[in-house]
């Protein structure tokens, strides 16, 4: 059942070929899409439950052995992450059928969106650097186009920054990649984790590991880094919004999350210090910018950037419990978000507008839809018993228990500025009176709109009362991420030593 | 040999931040095509340049003869190459896209989607 590595990779590659052929015929593609989705989403549950019961699984490309081929690799925390992407994928593609334009379906939008769930996925479950910056480059690539597809001028405008910005990251990356393997001689991670556990050039080691800090830094939008997220993440339809929003800066979190503890942990004082720093800085000047904002989708915007610093905040504290806190994040915030920017979508579509100033009045005519959004607002927030609670619960444990009071102070005081924002949208949105010349829309919400937003809802409230099992599970994937060892060793072969 | 590539590589990182900062949105462009450029000369350099023989088993050996070329930077620097390729030909696009629908190449007016 080797195979099962492959498939998230595989899956949306042949989802989107489909969709690609049936583009003359509307309704097939769409199907396809939707169904390339659910599939995909079972391959990666059932990859999550092999890797947790029979520990980390190990793909060579081509049966080339590591680390002179390919390896794709799938522990805990990839194979959480390839389940969350498709989770986000299904939920995404549903909405996608009630919210995205013919014209766009025309030029390809399904396919587009596929590529991208292949280049998440892809880049969740590689084992080898350069791998990974060919799972960027396509990710990026569905990314462009999805997000100037339909050409309007601010979709435009907002494309140019975001290219710029993700151009020179990957240019970083690229670069900081070819010294690595210069110095080391070795792309494969594990085998690189082993090369700098040797103590080969260690001060030119963590002048990379700086480089690599800038790349994944600018793709995870942390602090000073992060100005072209709330430039762009608005300007196209709601659906590619959500998607990226879900997925595109986690995938960065992930990359810094697998470098910073697998491969450079020589000096752990330097760079776990100034991510520690970056982190504090991301969470305070996201929630600032936030709270300067009046429009629905930039207000959600500043809050990806905002949580970004506490997902981060964990791997700067690297603690087994820090590193638990940023697994258990990243497993909230994925489903949160996406959520959040779903009912903005509807909000849009009864109230004509995502202006906070022209909206209101939505929870004396729809309740229920208010209800909904408040799941995931709570959540955001870190209300009790929601899942955003338990995962700032367990990084404010982990900064306490590592002395780090500051830092937890500073995380404690920007989740009370979340609820703040949490608390405009809501009167602005829903409570507040609506002005006079725009009416809230009377017209019924289909069901592929309603449906991933339930579905959402209901995954942050099971993630939050079940919070116990899911902890266990965040725990164990941190205990792989803190033990490198493992991964090695199933990478390399039971005798590889350093 | 290897100091000249650095000096290349240098310039051509120069060349490219420089143009990155300018406000013209066809500089830009221009300026990010160099830095691909610079980061794919620094791989091939930093691969140790060498004229030695290609890493081709001979006939009858066992094993590659030393010295030989390391090919691992040249088929990186030809994948980046591809792939620089195909993401320039979409930002080119993009900007004529975007100059049509804005009227300006002036990055500094394109502002509206920042507040």
């Amino acid at each position: 059942m080797r195979a099962l590595v492959v498939l998230p990779v595989l899956v949306p590659l042949a989802t989107a070929i489909a969709c690609l052929a049936l583009r003359p015929w509307r309704a097939a593609g769409r199907a396809a899409s939707v169904l390339g989705a659910l599939v995909h989403l079972v391959a990666a549950a059932a990859l999550l439950y092999r890797v947790d019961g029979a520990g980390i699984q190990v793909m060579q490309m081509g049966d080339w052995p590591a680390p002179y081929g390919i390896s794709l690799v799938a522990d805990l925390l990839a194979a959480i992450m390839v389940t969350l992407t498709g989770v986000t994928g299904l939920a995404v593609a549903v909405y996608s059928l009630g919210s995205i334009d013919a014209e766009r379906e025309a030029h390809g939008y399904h396919a587009l969106f596929h590529v991208l769930l292949m280049g998440v996925s892809m880049a969740f479950l590689t084992g080898d650097l350069f791998n990974l910056y060919v799972a960027f480059e396509v990710m990026l690539m569905a990314s462009f186009v999805l997000l100037s597809l339909g050409g309007e001028r601010a979709q435009l405008e907002g494309a140019v920054k975001y290219v710029t910005l993700n151009l020179l990251s990957s240019a970083v990356f690229l670069a900081a990649v070819g010294v690595l393997y210069g110095v080391a001689g070795t792309l494969n991670m594990a085998d690189l984790a082993l090369a700098v556990q040797r103590g080969t050039a260690p001060g030119l080691v963590a002048t990379l590991a700086c480089l690599f800090l800038v790349a994944f830094g600018i793709k995870a939008a942390v602090f000073p880094l992060f100005f072209w997220l709330p430039a762009s993440y608005h300007t196209p339809p709601v659906a590619v919004s959500a998607l990226f929003a879900g997925l595109l800066t986690k995938v960065g979190v992930y990359a810094l999350v697998r470098a910073f503890t697998l491969v450079f942990t020589g000096d752990t004082g330097l760079t776990h210090g100034l991510i520690l720093a970056v982190a504090v800085l991301t969470m305070v000047t996201g929630v600032l910018g936030a709270a300067a904002q009046f429009e629905f989708r930039r207000v959600l915007s500043f809050h990806i950037v905002s949580q970004i610093g506490y997902m981060v905040l964990g791997l700067g504290l690297f603690t087994p419990l820090a590193l638990a806190g940023t697994v258990f994040y990243l497993i909230h915030h994925i489903v949160v978000k996406t959520n959040l920017f779903l009912v903005a979508g509807i909000v849009k579509r009864l109230g004509g507008t995502l202006d906070l100033g022209s909206l209101g009045g939505l929870y004396r005519r729809r309740p229920a839809l208010a209800l909904l959004f408040l799941v995931p607002a709570f959540s955001l927030a870190g209300i009790p018993p929601l899942s955003g609670f338990w995962g700032k619960l367990v990084l404010v444990k982990a900064g306490l228990d590592s002395g780090h009071y500051a830092v937890t102070a500073t995380a404690l005081g920007v989740s009370l500025l979340t609820l703040f924002s949490m608390t405009k949208l809501w009167n602005e949105a829903f409570w507040k009176e609506p002005p006079e010349e725009s009416p809230v829309s009377a017209a019924p919400v289909p069901w592929t709109l309603l449906g991933p937003v339930v579905a959402l809802a209901a995954i942050t409230v099971a993630v939050g009362l079940g919070a116990g099992p899911v902890f266990d599970l965040a725990s164990r994937a941190a205990a792989q991420l803190a033990d490198p060892s493992q991964y090695v060793r199933a990478v390399l072969g039971e005798g590889a030593r350093p | 040999m290897t100091a000249l590539f650095a000096v290349t590589v240098g310039v051509l990182y120069a060349a490219g931040l420089y143009l990155v900062m300018r406000r013209s949105v066809v500089k830009l462009v221009m300026g990010l095509a160099l830095l691909g450029h610079a980061a794919n000369l620094l791989i091939f350099t930093v691969g140790r340049l060498s004229r030695d023989g290609a890493p081709i088993v001979a006939a009858g050996a066992e094993r590659l003869v030393p010295p030989h070329a390391d090919p691992v930077p040249q088929a990186l620097v030809l994948t980046a190459i591809v792939i620089g390729f195909g993401v320039q030909a979409f930002a080119l696009v993009l900007v004529k896209r975007a100059h049509r629908e804005t009227g300006t190449d002036d990055l500094d007016a394109l502002r509206s989607t920042d507040s």
